[in-house]
């Protein structure tokens, strides 16, 4: 892929304390509609006791190390716990916890439909967006950091709404060079966490048996990124590229690009449905075509 | 050193005289060496909390930030062309040997060049590029339009001589021959970084740009040494933007505020639907002939869907059926120029300390130091789309 990894626009200050200091941003899936309708194998409170263990075996591996937790919910993100901030030094396990709760209850008080049919979709753009922003902090704190990744533990369905957000998210992660890993614990893979791990050269897996969890956890995603040049790591499987045409959702491997707002169509069109230009002739100086681009981007 | 001194000490003694020692003072020094003797930059350095040094850039961060919001303010809603056509020409007369920029000026126009040529494929993967030169009078052409970033930088700092004189209109007819060749649907530009201070041009300058014109190619340019008129006139006419630099830092704001696509005039390029292929990424230990290299590779390319070629990158032309082929995310990239994101509201600290959260919201960096005035979201990414 030719979206090329810069070494040249590497944050300024990326002296490292030592190559295996990391800082693990892990952002977790809370979405309610998902663990209600998951089948039982992993129950919400298996799942954060595997992850509770997973979280101390990293802060175990060097004592530099930094993990900071963020809550996907249905309706908001929020941390839910820093491993440096410096009342947490007792307590751990219980702080993180009770944050946990109140968070699930601050998201259920926040919901709006009565009701949602299937798992409803949670806010993955959020808690990447505010993942990046806690690293960028961390990147200007000064010229010693310890280098960052991202693990989503997600299992909610990909929400066709946030398609341009996660991209924005994936791209600024990129050339921030913060790799995104992905750990599906749903039913069935994600086509953004595929592409984000992709792009980002994280690591991408849906473990076979989620009873497992923590093992998949700590071989896989606990090793820090100086390390993982020596290991074999699972590999990238059939990344689906391929584009979804605007007119009816179709996946498709050849197509047709307006060159006004780049929308794909699978069959020639007169017009573009989505920018109005009439494809084949010059536009005019209409004051018009102005008014009606305008509105048609309202209408969306 | 010497020399400095007693010059500093008989200025202190005749302030009289304080016009002429100071015109030889400034004859005896380069104009870096002026930043240190007149202007003092240690004392812009300021101490923080924890000891380190930490230079005071307040001004340069409100700065770049009032230019960034002047821009977008104003290309909110603006039909921007995404699929850009770009010629860079560089001028490699005499004039590029000055050293007022360190070590000469066509050294920092290349490291310039190259910045910008990562920057303009991240930012318009589906857009192509090429580089010609201004050399002896005579326009060159180092690379023809190519997608491909690793080419150009090859070919560019494999050949940094500078001779003779620059010939803007010579500069121009060649592009104007070389960009009448693409598709109509192609918004054709021309970034010329020239250092000369005239032109040397065979027949009518002002007949080409009206040719240039009229074949609706958006000529910028960014001097590097003063104003000229002919450079204003030829960005007038074709609507690009003229810019003269002041130093090393303003030349690459400059050159990479070219890098985002700029707003299209509608009728400048034709809208068309073009037909592109978005292969698949071949299974890991697939064993076949790549038809860019013409040798056989191990796994990892993509296939292109209409003849089922192998090739090695995305976004590139199929060498066999020359379809376009590219993947959805290079699409997703150009989606942030399609829907930029609001701006965000500069909101002023309060003396309520009820009012202020303690912690920022996006990255929980602590809100309360006092004298402290601080931006919420540096890094500007879009949280929600709703």
């Amino acid at each position: 892929m030719t979206i090329p990894t810069k070494k040249k626009m590497a944050p300024a200050a990326s002296k490292l304390y030592a190559d295996d200091v990391s800082l693990l941003m892990v952002l977790i899936d809370t979405n309610p509609f998902f663990w209600n309708s998951i089948n039982t194998s992993l129950s919400f409170s298996k799942f954060i006791s595997n992850v509770l263990a997973f979280l101390n075996s990293i802060l175990l591996l060097n004592q530099l190390n930094q993990v900071v937790v963020i809550a996907t919910g249905y309706n908001s993100c929020d941390y839910i716990f820093d491993s440096s901030a410096l009342q947490n030094h007792n307590q751990k396990g219980e702080s993180l916890l009770q944050k946990l709760e109140e968070f699930v209850d601050k998201d259920e008080s926040l919901c709006r439909d009565d009701s949602v049919d299937g798992p409803g979709f949670s806010l993955l753009s959020g808690s990447l967006s505010m993942a990046l922003c806690y690293i960028q902090k961390v990147f200007r704190s000064g010229p010693l950091h310890p280098r960052p990744r991202i693990l989503c533990l997600h299992g909610s369905p990909d929400g066709p709404g946030q398609y341009v957000a996660i991209m924005n998210a994936i791209f600024s992660a990129q050339r921030s060079m913060v790799p995104i890993d992905s750990c599906i614990i749903g039913a069935q893979h994600s086509a953004f966490l595929q592409q984000a791990s992709y792009i980002t050269s994280g690591i991408y897996l849906k473990p076979q048996l989620l009873d497992g969890l923590f093992q998949y956890l700590t071989t896989v995603f606990a090793t820090d990124l100086h390390s993982r040049s020596f290991l074999q790591l699972p590999k990238p499987v059939g990344v689906d590229f391929r584009a979804a045409c605007f007119c009816h959702k179709n996946t498709i491997d050849m197509g047709y690009i307006c060159s006004v707002c780049l929308s794909i169509f699978c069959k020639h069109h007169k017009k573009c449905s989505t920018c109005g230009s009439v494809f084949g002739q010059a536009q005019t100086q209409d004051s018009s075509t102005p008014d009606r681009k305008r509105k048609t981007s309202v209408d969306n | 050193m010497l020399r400095k001194e007693t010059n500093g000490e008989e200025r202190r003694l005749n302030r009289d005289e304080e016009d002429e020692e100071e015109e030889e003072n400034d004859r005896g020094h380069d104009a870096w060496e002026r930043t240190y003797a007149d202007e003092r930059s240690w004392e812009a350095l300021q101490e923080d909390e924890s000891g380190l040094l930490r230079p005071i850039d307040n001004k340069t961060l409100y700065h770049a930030q009032y230019r960034r919001r002047l821009r977008t303010a104003t290309a909110a809603r603006i039909q921007k062309g995404l699929i850009r056509y770009l010629y860079i020409v560089i001028d490699l007369s005499r004039a590029a040997t000055e050293t007022d920029y360190k070590p000469n000026r066509m050294v920092v126009v290349a490291r310039q060049v190259e910045a910008f040529i990562r920057e303009f494929f991240d930012q318009n993967p589906l857009s192509q590029i090429g580089l010609l030169t201004l050399k002896d009078g005579v326009a060159h052409c180092l690379t023809e339009l190519g997608g491909s970033p690793e080419s150009h930088i090859k070919a560019l700092m494999g050949k940094l001589v500078c001779s003779g004189d620059a010939s803007l209109q010579n500069g121009l007819d060649l592009v104007h021959s070389l960009l009448n060749q693409i598709p109509s649907y192609g918004h054709r530009e021309v970034l010329m970084l020239y250092s000369a201070l005239s032109t040397c041009d065979p027949g009518d300058i002002m007949e080409t740009i009206q040719k240039c014109k009229s074949s609706k190619i958006r000529c910028s340019v960014i001097g590097l040494s003063a104003e000229l008129y002919i450079c204003k006139y030829l960005c007038l006419e074709t609507g690009g933007s003229y810019s003269v630099s002041l130093d090393e830092p303003h030349l690459k704001e400059l050159v990479l505020e070219h890098a985002p696509p700029p707003p299209a005039i509608a009728e400048f390029a034709i809208s068309n639907l073009i037909k592109m292929g978005f292969p698949q990424r071949a299974a890991e230990g697939v064993i076949s002939i790549c038809s860019c290299h013409k040798e056989a590779k191990v796994g990892g390319g993509y296939t292109c869907p209409r003849c089922k070629a192998r090739v090695c990158e995305l976004p590139t032309e199929c060498c066999i059926c020359g379809l376009t082929l590219v993947s959805s995310p290079h699409l997703a990239r150009s989606y942030h120029h399609l829907f930029p994101i609001t701006p965000f509201d500069d909101v002023a600290v309060s003396s309520d300390p009820h009012k202020v959260p303690k912690n920022c919201f996006g990255c929980q960096q602590s809100l309360l130091a006092p004298g402290k005035r601080l931006l919420f979201l540096l890094y500007v990414i879009m949280i929600r789309d709703e």
